[in-house]
């Protein structure tokens, strides 16, 4: 029987980019430029739709080397074109349902470039739990650690 | 508490390198000298102790002395399993966000639909 638990966190990451933020901003608001650089290993990926405007919503499903299947799945709540993208997401990784998430991107001109900030607001659920988790959060970790390094 | 997010920070700042993130994925295959852990990598031995030490300093790993070999080893131990999670879900985002700075960056983009 799983363990029922919550655990609230949020985090921003600040980058700065050489590109003017209509540029930045572009990278995020279709699908054929998003599918450059968000995601898994393509050969992994299995299924990505994404209808950019409010009320729209977002799917990217794929396996991991280690055959898990994830599934992502985003509502856009808020969208400024070249200033702010809100959107709510979660994410499953086989059967277990484990975040909700509020991300809100915020894009502003810094010199001829652009400064983004991603700020992740979520609720991490159960998941973690089980006995033998740790291992596997470790092993996921470094999955995922080592499909990043390799796609870069 | 303080401590934690103390320790977190320190975390996030030594896996926002490229280079400490290869030497973690290294250790995760098992614990590594670290002339094994400076073979693949581009640079002088000072600076792979360098980011070795920032990564001691992290709590993500650690070393130990045997004669003339420094072992190191990865310490799992060293995140609840929270603080593992919410790691994962930042990494995930400094990934993507180099990807989109290597996007943004690429020469040709205007042209590619």
């Amino acid at each position: 029987m799983t363990d029922r638990n919550t655990v609230h966190a949020s985090f921003t990451i600040e980058r700065r980019y050489a590109a003017a933020p209509d540029r930045v901003f572009a990278a995020w608001a279709s699908k054929e430029a998003k599918a450059r650089w968000f995601g898994n290993d393509p050969s992994a990926e299995i299924l990505r739709e994404m209808d950019f405007r409010v009320g729209g919503r977002e799917r990217l499903n794929g396996t991991w080397r280690n055959g898990v299947l994830t599934r992502f799945e985003a509502h856009y709540f808020d969208i400024v074109p070249n200033q702010r993208i809100v959107y709510a997401y979660d994410m499953h990784l086989d059967d277990r349902h484990i975040s909700v998430s509020l991300a809100t991107v915020v894009f502003e001109p810094a010199g001829s470039g652009t400064r983004l900030v991603v700020t992740e607001q979520g609720v991490f659920l159960d998941g973690y739990d089980d006995a033998g988790s740790r291992e596997q959060g470790t092993g996921w970790l470094l999955d995922r650690l080592g499909q990043s390094i390799e796609a870069a | 508490m303080l401590n934690q997010s103390l320790s977190l920070d320190l975390m996030f700042q030594a896996l926002a390198d490229p280079t400490r993130r290869a030497m973690v994925e290294r250790l995760g295959l098992g614990p590594a000298s670290v002339s094994d852990l400076a073979r693949p990598l581009a640079m002088s031995m000072p600076a792979v102790m360098q980011h070795l030490q920032m990564l001691e300093a992290s709590g993500l790993v650690r070393s130990e002395k045997t004669g003339r070999v420094r072992t190191c080893r990865i310490a799992p131990e060293a995140l609840s399993l929270a603080e593992q999670w919410i790691n994962d879900r930042r990494i995930g985002w400094e990934h993507r966000l180099d990807r989109l700075g290597d996007y943004l960056g690429e020469p040709d983009q205007e042209r590619k639909p």
